[in-house]
Parts: C-alpha cells; sequence; structure tokens
C-alpha cells in the first residue's frame, strides 16, 4: 500500500476494484464506511453487489476478467474530457503520450463491449473519480489473480497517477493484502526471484551481499513459485518438498493436478498446527505454533512491523516455529552452531542488518509500537505515504497496457463464469475458523452465488444441491439463488474442502507474477441428484 | 482560549465539553453513557453538573464550556440527582453480582458503589426478559440493559452497520436488532463491537461465561492472525488459556475496532485437533525403525520424537539435493507465519539446500 | 408573479366572493367568534376555501411575503422582534430573536459545496397534547397562511428549503397541504426567484409517525432526518446545528400563521394587544367541564374567569369549578385562587404550570385530582422516548405510586417518594418532557394536598372517582324521594317510598354513580370508604 489504513479518513472518494473489502478486510471496510456517511465518494466495480456497493453513487458490475479494459476506459474518458492532473502527469511521470495513444482505442462504446458496463456509466463514474481528490484505490485478489493480474495493476496505477493521487494524504494505492503476513514473508523474501528487501537473486551485488553474510555461495537462478512446483513434482523434476503453514491441497488451483503432483514426490514435510489436507499426504509433520504462541512479528497491508506476543504455551510437544527450522537448517549445514539464535530478536536484528526497509526496525523499537518500512536507521520514524515528491525509480512510468481476455472463456459446454472468494466468517481453508463453532454456525456450509434468472433456466431452486463441473473436475454445491451476483456469473469461495472449488479453477498463470486465475474459470452446472 | 470556573477553582480551556475540561483539571465526573470512541449523547444523566444561571442540571459530556462559565461537578445537589438516577436504575436491575459476568467490570456496579445505593426507593416493575442466547458469539441479557445506547451507537458509528436500535418507547424501550429477531436474522456482522463497550452485564462473549473474572484476567497484547490489516487484539488470559479477545482502544491500525474473526476467531487454539506431537507416515516409520511404532490417531501415521523427526527430514532434504541438484527441493514459506520465521525459512532454502524454490501463498 | 398580478387575483377573487355572500366555509371544530374573542391566526378558518388559494390572496394573503422581500431580512427580524412574538408551541420563545441567531450561525459558517441547503426552516404541525387542535384549525382551514409565514420566516433566517411536520393523524391536514404547496408553487410563491427578489425557497411536508416527543423540536429533527425521534441535548442549539447539522428553525404553526399580519398591520399592532411580556392573541382549545368547548382566540392576559365564565358560558350543570389544566400533559392544574390572573407565559409558569400550546381542560366538583394526575402521568410515561432513566424510568414510578393512591393502596412514604420523584426528575431529564412530566404531579400535590391525604390516611376519594375508596350515601334531609335513583339503579339497591327519603342498601351497592349522576337535588353524598361489592381485586 503506497498509503496509510488512517490516511482512508482522508480521502474524499474511493474507488474499490476488485475488493470486497468490508468482508476481507472489515476493519478497513467499516472506515470506508465511516467515510462515506460523512460525504465521501465511492466507487466500486465488481461483478458483486457487495456491501459497499449498496453505499455507492456507482456500482460497475463488469464482466470477470475485463478489469483492463474498464480502467483503461475510465483513463479513456478522464484524458478526453481533459480531466487529468496536468501538472502531475507533466512532472511525476512518463510514458504519458504512449499510453494515451493506447487508450485511443478504449472508447466508452468498445469498453461497454467488453465489460457489459453501460458506456454512461464508464463516463460518469470517470468524472466522479477525477472530480474527487484526493481519492484512493483499493484492490485486492479481484484485480490481480489474473492472467493478466500483473498488466491489471499496472493499468490501477495509471489511474491513480493520471489524477495525481500519488504520495499525498487520502490520496494512493490500496492493494489490500489478505493474510496476516503475506506482506512479511514477501518482504523476507519468501518469493523465488529476490532475498529479503526485494533484492534481486538475479542481482550479482545483491547476490554478493547476501553471499557475504551467510558465508556461502548462492544460486542466481530464480526459482519456482508454488503453482510451477507443483507443475514440477507432477512432472518429476521436483522430488523433495517442506511445507510450513500452507495447505496446497485446498488453497491451490486445479486440486487433481495438484494431489498428483504432491503425490508423485519422494518426500513431504508438513509443519502445521493441525493436520490437513497437505498433511495427510505428508511423510514427517511437524507440529508448530498457533500465533498466540509465538513472538515475532507481523507485517500489515500498510508495510506496518508489529510485534506479536507470546501468549499462551503450545499445546503437547509442539516447538517454536524459529526452532524447527534452525534445527533443520542446522543440520543440513552439518553445523548447528551456525543456526543457533537466542531469539525471535535476535533473528530480526540479522534480517533487519539484510534488508535495507528494515534496517531502523528491531524487537525493542517495535515494543512502542508498529513502525511502517521504509525505516532506513534506529531514529527513523517511519514511512506513512510512499512516493511523496518522487517514486522509487524516479519518475512514474504509465504502462500502456492492452485488456487481455481470460484465458478460458465461456461456450456452449461451459456457459457460465466461476468467479471465486471469500466470505467474512471463514478464513483460506478454513483450518483454524472450521474450529471456532460459532462460526460454523453463522456459515456452515459453502453456498455458492447464482443469479435467479440462470438458476431458473437449469432448474434450481434456492437451497438445492447442484453439481458444477469444469475441463479439470467437479464439485457438489448447495446453491443461493441471489441478484447480487451477475447474471452469467456464479461465485464460490474455497474454504470448505468438501466443496473444494479449487478442483474447478484453472492453473493459467500470469506470465510475469505468476499468479494463477482463480477469478475466471468456465464451469456448467446442474441439479445434483 | 476563555477562564472558567470549576468547583471554585479558575481554570483556562479552548473549548470542548465539561466532562473533557474537567478531565484535563484531574477532575473526574462520572460517566457511563459516555464512551471515547462514541459521540457524546447526554442520556444517561450520570455526568450532570450544576452550571450557574440554568434551572435544570446539566450534561458535562455535551455541555461546552463558556467564557466565565461556572460549574459545580460535586456540590450536594449534584450528588443527589446522580444517586437518584441510580436509585432508579437499580430499581430496574437484576441484583445478581455474585454471578455476573461483569462483575468487577461493570460501570453501573462501580457508580452504585462509590454513591452508596444499598437499596433502591423504589419499588416497582422491572423488566423481565429471556436471557437471550439464541445467537452464537454474543449473549444478550437485557434485563441487566440500562439502555445507555452505547451498543446502539458503537454498531452505528463505528461498525456503520446498524444492526441494533432502539425499539418500544419509554419504559418498555429496549435495544433489538428490527423486529427484535435473532442478530443472525439481521444484518449483525458479529462484530462484538457492542459487547467492547456495554458497561454492565448486558451484552457478553457468550463463550467466555464463568471463565474469569476481570481482576483474574491477565492480558496479552499481539495482532491478529488473520487478514492483512494487522489488528491489535488483547488476549485474554487465565490459567494459561485464552478465554477471550478484547479490544485495545490505543493502538494504531484499528483502535479498538474488531471484527468477527479477530475477536471471536481464537478459539481453534485450544481445540483437541491440535497437533502435539511430530508424526510419521507409518512406512517411513518401519523403514528407519525396523518396528511398527505407536499409531497415530490418524490412519498411516505414527507418533514419533522430534530428534528422529528432524534428522529425518534434513535427511530427506539433503538425499534429494544429493541425487537431483538443489531445485529439485521445493520450500514453501507462510503467510502465516512470523516474517523471523519466514527469514529462517528462506535462508534455509538459499544457504543450505542451494535453491531458489521458495514462495508462499501471495498469490492465493 | 408580481405585486400587481397579486393585486388584481385580490380584486377579482373578492367581486367573487362578494356574490358568494356571506357564506362560510365549514369548518368543524370553529364556532363563529363570541364577545372577547380577537381573531388573528383563525382569521380566515371557515371563512374561505382553504383549497382554493386565490381567496387567500383574496384576504391579502401573500402581500406580507411581498412586502418582506422588498426589507433586508434584518429588518424583517426587527420588525418580528419588536412585535413581540413569542413562541406559540409552548415555551414561548422570541421568534425573530430564534431567527437571527440561526440567521448569525449560518453566517459564521461556509457555504455547503454540495449545493445543499445552507439552512432550514421546520413548520412545527405536531400537535400531541390530547384535546388540542388550534394548529390543526389552521392547518386546515388557512393552510396558506401558515406558508406565508414560512417563507417570509425563511427569508429572515436564511434556509431555501423547509419541511412542515404534520401529525399522521391530521389527514385532512395533510391533504390541505398537498393542494396548497402546489398551487403556491404554480403562481411562484414557492419555488425559485420569488416576486423576482432572487429569493428561492421550498416545503415539504413530512408527516409524523404518532410520537408525542416529536413535538420537541431536535426529536423532530431527528424524526426528519428518518431516524427514531428522540430528544438531544442542548447545546448545540438548532438555530446552530440543527436538521443535518444545518442552522434551523423550528417554529410552531401558529407563531407561523401569525407572522404575515405581522408584516401587514405593523408591529405596534400586534404589540398592542396582550401584556407586557406576552404579545398578540393566543388561540386556545377549551374542553372539560365547560358549557362551550371549542376552539377560542383571545389576546394575551385574559382571565381565565373570562375564557371560563364569559366565553365557555361556566361549568357544564353549574357545579362548582375546581382547577384548569393548561399547557397539556406536561402542564398544570390551576385552583379557582388563579381564577382572575392575566393569562400570560409568565403568570402561568408562576403559577406551576404553562402556557404550553393552548390546551385548556375545565376540571369540577366530581374529578379527583390524584386520578387526574395518574391520568396525565399514564400518558407521559407511555410517550416517554425513553432516552434518559429519570424519565423512561422516573415517570413509570410515579405512575406506579399514583395507580397506588387511586386504589386505595398508598402510604405516607409514597407521598414522599413522590415529592422525591417529582422534583428529581425535573431537574435530571434530558428533555421538557421528562422536565415538565412532573407538572400535573406538582401542581395538584400543591394545591389539592388535601385530596391526596384524603386517598392516602383516609382511603378516601372525597371527588367519587377512584373506585372502592368511597361510598354513596343518600342525606335524608335533603331527599324529597322523587325517585330518580331508584329508578336508575342498575341493581336495584335503592328503596324507598314515594316522596320519602330512600336508602341505599350498601351491602349490595357496587357503587357505580348512576344515582348521584340522577339525582337533582344534591342528596347523595359522597362518602370514605368502600361497599363490599366496590372493592377492586387485588392485582
Amino acid at each position: 500500500m503506497t498509503n496509510s489504513i488512517d490516511d482512508l479518513a482522508k480521502a474524499k472518494a474511493f474507488f474499490v476494484i476488485g475488493s470486497n473489502t468490508t468482508e476481507q478486510h472489515p476493519i478497513i471496510g467499516a472506515g470506508m464506511k465511516r467515510a462515506v456517511r460523512k460525504g465521501a465518494t465511492l466507487i466500486v466495480a465488481d461483478p458483486r453487489r457487495i456491501e459497499l456497493a449498496r453505499m455507492a453513487a456507482i456500482h460497475l458490475m463488469h464482466r470477470p476478467g475485463s478489469d483492463i479494459a474498464l480502467l483503461n476506459g475510465l483513463c479513456h474518458v478522464i484524458i478526453r474530457e481533459d480531466l487529468h492532473d496536468k501538472e502531475f502527469v507533466a512532472n511525476r511521470t512518463e510514458g504519458f503520450e504512449e499510453m494515451k495513444a493506447l487508450l485511443e482505442g478504449y472508447t466508452p462504446a468498445r469498453v461497454e463491449e467488453i465489460t457489459g458496463i453501460p458506456a454512461a456509466d464508464i463516463q460518469k463514474a470517470a468524472r466522479l473519480y477525477a472530480a474527487s481528490r484526493p481519492a484512493a484505490i483499493l484492490y485486492s485478489m479481484g484485480i490481480t489473480q489474473h492472467a493478466s493480474g500483473h498488466a491489471a495493476v499496472m493499468a490501477v496505477a495509471n489511474l491513480a497517477m493520471l489524477c495525481g493521487n500519488i504520495g499525498v494524504e487520502g490520496g494512493g494505492v490500496y492493494p489490500l493484502r489478505g493474510q496476516n503476513n503475506v506482506q512479511g514473508a514477501c518482504d523476507m523474501g519468501c518469493l523465488p526471484a529476490v532475498f529479503p528487501g526485494y533484492q534481486q537473486v538475479a542481482n550479482p551485488e545483491a547476490r554478493i551481499k547476501f553471499e557475504k553474510a551467510w558465508g556461502v555461495s548462492l544460486s542466481d537462478k530464480p526459482g519456482l513459485t508454488v503453482v510451477e512446483m507443483m507443475n514440477a513434482a507432477h512432472a518429476g523434476k521436483l522430488k523433495a518438498m517442506y511445507v510450513m503453514g500452507e495447505n496446497p491441497l485446498v488453497t491451490d488451483p486445479d486440486l487433481q493436478h495438484v494431489e498428483a503432483g504432491l503425490k508423485r514426490l519422494d518426500f513431504l514435510a508438513v509443519q502445521d498446527i493441525f493436520f490437513t489436507e497437505t498433511a495427510a499426504l505428508a511423510d514427517v509433520i511437524l507440529p508448530g505454533n498457533a500465533f498466540a504462541e509465538k513472538q515475532g512479528t507481523f507485517t500489515n497491508t500498510e508495510r506496518r512491523v508489529q510485534l506479536v506476543r507470546r501468549a499462551v504455551e503450545p499445546p503437547g510437544e509442539a516447538g517454536s516455529d524459529w526452532q524447527i527450522i534452525s534445527a533443520i537448517a542446522g543440520r543440513l549445514a552439518g553445523d548447528k552452531a551456525s543456526w543457533e539464535y537466542d531469539s525471535p530478536a535476535a533473528i530480526m536484528a540479522e534480517a533487519a542488518a539484510l534488508t535495507p526497509q528494515y534496517a531502523g526496525i528491531s524487537h525493542e523499537r517495535l515494543e512502542k509500537g508498529g513502525i511502517q518500512w521504509p525505516c532506513p536507521s534506529p531514529d527513523h520514524p517511519g514511512t506513512k505515504i510512499l512516493h511523496v515528491g518522487q517514486f522509487s525509480r524516479g519518475l512514474g512510468k504509465f504502462s500502456a497496457v492492452e485488456h487481455i481476455p481470460p484465458v478460458e472463456q465461456t461456450d456452449a459446454e461451459y456457459p457460465l463464469i466461476l468467479t471465486t472468494g471469500r466470505r467474512l466468517q471463514h478464513y483460506h481453508s478454513g483450518s483454524m475458523t472450521h474450529r471456532v463453532a460459532g462460526l460454523n454456525t453463522l456459515l456452515p456450509e459453502e453456498r455458492m452465488e447464482i443469479h435467479p434468472a440462470d438458476a431458473s433456466s437449469l432448474g434450481l431452486a434456492d437451497g438445492d444441491m447442484a453439481l458444477i463441473e469444469s475441463r479439470r473436475g467437479q464439485v457438489k454445491s448447495r446453491v443461493q439463488l441471489t441478484e447480487r451476483i451477475k447474471p452469467g456469473v456464479v461465485f464460490m469461495t474455497f474454504h470448505f474442502p468438501e466443496t473444494a472449488v479449487n478442483l474447478l479453477t484453472i492453473a493459467a498463470l500470469d506470465p510475469v507474477a505468476k499468479i494463477p486465475e482463480y477469478k475466471v474459470a468456465a464451469v456448467r452446472v446442474k441439479r445434483a441428484e | 482560549m476563555m477562564t472558567l470556573t470549576i468547583n471554585g477553582k479558575r481554570t483556562e480551556a479552548s473549548g470542548g465539553a465539561i466532562l473533557d475540561v474537567a478531565k484535563a483539571n484531574g477532575i473526574r465526573i462520572p460517566t457511563l453513557c459516555h464512551h471515547p470512541a462514541l459521540a457524546p449523547q447526554g442520556a444517561c444523566r450520570l455526568c450532570l453538573v450544576e452550571v450557574k444561571g440554568m434551572r435544570a442540571l446539566q450534561p458535562a459530556c455535551t455541555f461546552p464550556v463558556t467564557e466565565g462559565m461556572e460549574v459545580q461537578t460535586d456540590s450536594p445537589k449534584v450528588r443527589a440527582a446522580r444517586k437518584f438516577v441510580l436509585e432508579l436504575l437499580l430499581s430496574d436491575h437484576p441484583q445478581d453480582c455474585m454471578t455476573c459476568e461483569m462483575c468487577g467490570n461493570c460501570a453501573l456496579q462501580d457508580l452504585i458503589y462509590e454513591y452508596g445505593v444499598k437499596e433502591t426507593p423504589f419499588a416497582g416493575d422491572r423488566h423481565l426478559y429471556p436471557l437471550d442466547d439464541r445467537d452464537p458469539f454474543i449473549l444478550r441479557d437485557m434485563e441487566k440493559c440500562i439502555r445507555c445506547r452505547r451498543c446502539i451507537r458503537a454498531c452505528d458509528e463505528i461498525q456503520a452497520v446498524n444492526a441494533i436500535t432502539m425499539i418500544n418507547r419509554g419504559f418498555r424501550s429496549k435495544v433489538a436488532a428490527a423486529f427484535d429477531t435473532r442478530l443472525q436474522d439481521s444484518n449483525c456482522v458479529f462484530c462484538g463491537q457492542c459487547i467492547s463497550v456495554c458497561p454492565t452485564g448486558a451484552l457478553t462473549e457468550k463463550d467466555s461465561h464463568g471463565l474469569g473474572r476481570a481482576w483474574q484476567i491477565e492480558k496479552v497484547t499481539t495482532i491478529c492472525p488473520y487478514c492483512g490489516v494487522g489488528c491489535t487484539l488483547d488476549l485474554n488470559l487465565r490459567d494459561g488459556r485464552v478465554i477471550k479477545a478484547t479490544s485495545n482502544w490505543n493502538d494504531s491500525v484499528n483502535r479498538g475496532v474488531l471484527c468477527v474473526k479477530g475477536r471471536f476467531g481464537w478459539q481453534f487454539l485450544h481445540n483437541p485437533d491440535r497437533l502435539t506431537r511430530p508424526l510419521m507416515r507409518s512406512s517411513l516409520w518401519r523403514e528407519i525403525s525396523g518396528t511398527e511404532g505407536t499409531p497415530a490417531k490418524y490412519d498411516g501415521f505414527v507418533e514419533t520424537d522430534w530428534e528422529t523427526a528432524l534428522d529425518t527430514v534434513a535427511d530427506k532434504l539433503s538425499a534429494a539435493r544429493t541425487a537431483y541438484g538443489p531445485d529439485a527441493v521445493g520450500i514453501l514459506a507462510s503467510a502465516k507465519c512470523t516474517n523471523e520465521e519466514n527469514y529462517l525459512v528462506q535462508k534455509l532454502a538459499r544457504r543450505e539446500i542451494g535453491t531458489n524454490n521458495v514462495d508462499h501463498c501471495a498469490r492465493l | 408573479m408580481t405585486i400587481e398580478e397579486l393585486e388584481r387575483i385580490r380584486v377579482e377573487v373578492n367581486q367573487e366572493l362578494a356574490a358568494r355572500g356571506e357564506q362560510a366555509m365549514p369548518n368543524g371544530e370553529l364556532k363563529p367568534p363570541r364577545p372577547g374573542e380577537v381573531r388573528v391566526v383563525l382569521r380566515n378558518c371557515g371563512q374561505i376555501n382553504p383549497e382554493r388559494i386565490e381567496e387567500y390572496i383574496a384576504r391579502d394573503g401573500y402581500f406580507a411575503l411581498c412586502k418582506a422581500l422588498n426589507m433586508t431580512p434584518e429588518q424583517v427580524i426587527d420588525e418580528v422582534k419588536s412585535s413581540g412574538l413569542r413562541g406559540r408551541g409552548g415555551a414561548g420563545f422570541p421568534a425573530g430573536q430564534k431567527w437571527l441567531f440561526a440567521r448569525q450561525a449560518l453566517a459564521a459558517r461556509p457555504a455547503p459545496a454540495d449545493g445543499a441547503p445552507a439552512a432550514y426552516l421546520i413548520c412545527n404541525g405536531d400537535e400531541g397534547d390530547p384535546g388540542a387542535f388550534m394548529d390543526r384549525a389552521v392547518l386546515e382551514g388557512d393552510p396558506h397562511s401558515v406558508l406565508e409565514g414560512m417563507a417570509i420566516a425563511a427569508y429572515a433566517m436564511g434556509a431555501t428549503q423547509s419541511y412542515i411536520y404534520v401529525r399522521a393523524e391530521y389527514p385532512v391536514a395533510v391533504e390541505h397541504l398537498q393542494t396548497a404547496i402546489p398551487q403556491a408553487r404554480q403562481l411562484g410563491l414557492l419555488g425559485k426567484n420569488i416576486f423576482g427578489k432572487g429569493f428561492d425557497f421550498d416545503v415539504d411536508i413530512r408527516i409524523g409517525a404518532g410520537a408525542f416527543v416529536c413535538g420537541e423540536e431536535t426529536a423532530l429533527i431527528d424524526s426528519i432526518e428518518g431516524r427514531r425521534g428522540e430528544p438531544r441535548p442542548r447545546p448545540p442549539f438548532p438555530a446552530v446545528s440543527g436538521l443535518w447539522g444545518k442552522p434551523t428553525s423550528v417554529n410552531n404553526v401558529e407563531t407561523l400563521a401569525n407572522v404575515p399580519q405581522i408584516l401587514l398591520k405593523g408591529a405596534d399592532w400586534f404589540a398592542g394587544m396582550g401584556t407586557e411580556k406576552s404579545k398578540g392573541t393566543k388561540t386556545f382549545a377549551i374542553a372539560g367541564k365547560v358549557k362551550n368547548t371549542g376552539l377560542i382566540e383571545v389576546p394575551m392576559g385574559i382571565t381565565l374567569r373570562e375564557i371560563i365564565y364569559d366565553i365557555g358560558g361556566g361549568i357544564l350543570n353549574d357545579k362548582q369549578f375546581k382547577a384548569a389544566q393548561t399547557g397539556g400533559p406536561l402542564g398544570g392544574c390551576l385552583p379557582a385562587k388563579y381564577l382572575d390572573t392575566p393569562i400570560d407565559f409568565e403568570s402561568l409558569v408562576a403559577a406551576g404550570s404553562l402556557m404550553g400550546s393552548g390546551g385548556l381542560i375545565v376540571l369540577d366538583e366530581n374529578d379527583c385530582m390524584v386520578d387526574v394526575a395518574r391520568f396525565f402521568m399514564d400518558f407521559t410515561q407511555d410517550e416517554s422516548c425513553g432516552k434518559c432513566p429519570p424519565c423512561s424510568l422516573g415517570t413509570r414510578r410515579l405512575l406506579e405510586i399514583l395507580t397506588r393512591l387511586t386504589r386505595a393502596e398508598g402510604t405516607e412514604k409514597d407521598m414522599q417518594t413522590l415529592e422525591y420523584l417529582t422534583e428529581n426528575i425535573s431537574m435530571a431529564s434530558l428533555c421538557a418532557l421528562g422536565q415538565g412530566s412532573v407538572n400535573p404531579v406538582v401542581t395538584t400535590m400543591r394545591h389539592f394536598r388535601e385530596e391526596y391525604e384524603a386517598h392516602v390516611l383516609d382511603k378516601f376519594c372525597p371527588s367519587g372517582v377512584c373506585k372502592g375508596m368511597f361510598h354513596y350515601e343518600i342525606i335524608a334531609d335533603t331527599c324529597n324521594g322523587c325517585g330518580a335513583c331508584r329508578l336508575k339503579c342498575p341493581d336495584k339497591v335503592i328503596k324507598g317510598a314515594k316522596k320519602e327519603p330512600h336508602e341505599i342498601d350498601l351491602a349490595n351497592c357496587i357503587v357505580c354513580g348512576d344515582c348521584y349522576k340522577a339525582c337533582k337535588f344534591a342528596a347523595i353524598a359522597i362518602r370514605p370508604g368502600p361497599t363490599p361489592r366496590s372493592r377492586l381485586p387485588n392485582l
């Protein structure tokens, strides 16, 4: 996120695209609702009539997979009507003319064809966004979980920069991170192409730095992403896996493929707090700690590093995750002493020394409250807003990005679009939330959302069981008839392993971000007997 | 700056309500319906003060200070009026502090004590409602409700949900969802913000009843394990177990606001399904030890000890690396784990295995 | 619309009206004025067809608005201030001053960016006092006088949008407003650029949902905003932060209906009527034990005696006057010693009552003052919004005690508790409803303490109202044996020969009171003590 959660209260307008904020990030959602009640303008783009849409000045119900076209259409209208921030564009950005040339083709009429949104609404939304400054753009997986996800992110940045909404209070781009520490896991280099602090493994300078620090030579070859690992396992190229606190056998796309891949492994170790679906395939299962048993830090969506404190003892012999990893690594190194840390604070000290953004962060400082990175030195207060006065690369780059249709199109055989997401009451594969009785009372099972018009042509009534099939698999789910969903689209979550929607999803990846296209798969639905 | 007199003492203020100015001057005025996170509403009449020139007593929480104002916050007249209000509240309140969940953490109890209201002079009807336990998480004992509306205002002003409101009028007025349905049947999102502001035992955490009183609880401030907002929460502990999670109004991210998962989603911690010992696939165990081992409660697994488990993992990873090269090993880190753990995992992958095959579910 | 056009309509329609003759339009509540009445607010009621704006214009309608728009807002405020017009809703706050406060608050804040109105005028037509229908008569019989008053008030205070809040129980008033507003818009008397003076103003109707408390201005504002109507603490006053947080003036129907006349005839004319601090006229709805009930309009300063005996024709059946209840449920009961007090805002408050909106209920010797207090408390506790404990719980406790008193279950401690409650409820309640709710109890306890004591100490209701607390006895010396009581008695428990004194068989009398009402010779007396069959069951 370029800006902070607090900053949202200062926004005059919000453009929310691909984020069901009140369910996925309820505290940010509530903050936005408060701001809208006090007069801020809200524009929502989502194929579902999410809660925020009810209080929006306009709701753009676009087809899943047409985000880039929609964003380009908005930029087209803003430029054509001369509503953009000329000073910002001239002084802070580059690539405007190229983008403008490409945007010529994204007339409201053409965008209407691609997105299904009336041209007049596209114009209205563009004017609303341009008229209210500062304006914040919030997005989440609705933008990124596409084979064109990285391009859509650029299209979002284009729109924000066009109206000078970067580097200002109340403006900014808010990619809302889904998990408590997804930001931190990325920051710490748990990505195949980067060391901690986003230092490229392919960059010799960075590599030398880490080789020096760790006293070994390191590979310069970017590694595999999750889905690529599953493919490699399936192909017999990946032989052993170590999985810490993840449940790919529920959360990854195209589960039959994932299962086959994991079964082909010579060795699978899983470190988790519950006997998950993935753990069931493991050779060794190591019992780890839950959050309340940990000492350490999480980094939230606004880059705030916060102290996690141990409140209770882990059950039975369950071990501290950091000690488990150290113990294995020490054995692999053949030198247990080289992996001995006094405490999580000592680990952070080592990580911070190698991670420029974390250089000024220590557990001791965090005792007094969280710090937002970049925090380059111990006396630095942290950074609330990124790109003030200057982008990290100097000038902000407009990227001319074309609409790319989803990999899988609907056809006569698979006529409906399946889009997936989450709900308020449960979390991911449910290994935590399904063990909270009250949450199960509130949301006991999956209910696939389908528009009454689609349901009636399929002979489905509310509460019926349906069989949903894609080219990759099939699941049974109860259906909920609702006008919240766009006709032609059905919505499911991945919270219920017994209704594993990822049996249906496609493992098509974005070429850059390698993110799977969870948001669009072609399916057919029929009554389950 | 203006000058005013509070309890005969001259003081300066730049504005604000009498309550705030008094507090800044170290003068405590009792309140019930007031909550720092909510807009003042002047309803409970506990913060009544004497303002010179006004016939009736005025609520300190809403009445603005003005130049030359003379205020009495603790005069006999004021104390009498407060006692009167407390006597009225007590006349409509079950007197079961002994078993009340909020005993020791109840604003009404504290004030009844402070004002020495031993008994109420008003014999009369009392609200009689059955305990409303129809919903998960939130237990509603409306007999204990003093109709301060903090819950309604929290639902409105903080969460912007507006699931609850007052129904009926006068003596019969009651906090309820529309048509007095279950909360599940309303637009309630079960964030429990209403519980966090309730001054009495009217709204409490259903699953925490009987597990510990305010003074028996130790609080540890930590971060919520669910979404990326990173809300601060206070885990309330007794005897080494979490018994509830509460808001922390002073933190800088969520400022005391929580959602249903944050406030109530901690119960998995003490679930009997938690893995408590290292497990190994039975076939692997046989291969290593030549024995059958102790069966685990999961089919196909046996229990093992840490040394064996750790050695086996290291040996197997090492063997794969040796046989097929470092890139034949893949490591999945976790967006649920700490920065420290994730740092170690990628270091393990890069330093000890020699591969960059390290990723986590950032894209899921 | 121009002044010439308005003049043309006035002349034309007056000719038409002259041709129609003196035939007044029907108005059920309003009788022809009696000597002593002065009609300012009610002047057109029953005289014109309220559904024709032209007839209002014929009666000088909208000329005052034209005149006002040729003055500065400050001049209008000054004119109304010097007329001495005070709020007719009950509190008696000077109307011009209220507008001035709103105008000052408006000037002190930036213009709204969103194009929403910067300030609001609200006409309070939520006439909730039982038995009061002054505002209803005006809204039904002369809606344009209210609309014109609203336009002038809005111009003075700086509002461009207004709401008129009317009870749903007044369907005819709503209907007549729904007719009048489009008519005024049609003629350009509402809407944009009225009289070409650049003044934009419009009126919308909001219909209440039956809550008495919505007559309180902050509760009324909540209700218009779409919320449950509940009073808010003041300050901030609506003049500073009212409807949707904007400067707002809330004025009563009758107040506003006075305004056009003040503008037309001048402040001096208006100030020429009434007392030193209460100018002009006041409408009253007379009800109860008086010969002529109904709506009247009289100059301020008139005495209760003049209203009750001269205009009202005296007490029904020539019984003894006991008390006048003024000011509605939040007002008080005034005994005979106040009959010659000139009525104005201050004198009524000094006597422990209120002007209120003008309800006036006359009570005679057969009304029990404890029961009257209980009756009003029943109303008030039912209408309490429930926001503050002194009112929501306190009025309930008062009702419970008063009910005990009227059921012969009262104790001396109850009397003390009553005093303790009334004193504190009035001191600690949030709004005028709670603070005023105790007035019927306080005034009856002050002026009729002996009745309370009779109820508590003797378990006797001297007025013969509270069941089980009295019985009837035929006074042998007075009874002439006419037999009227014997014939009326449903249980045939009265015995007696013709022209001989009769006697009641108390063992079987249910104390229904039919004999008492039937006796034309005051030969039946009310005596302490129940009869076996008049005792109430224990609840």
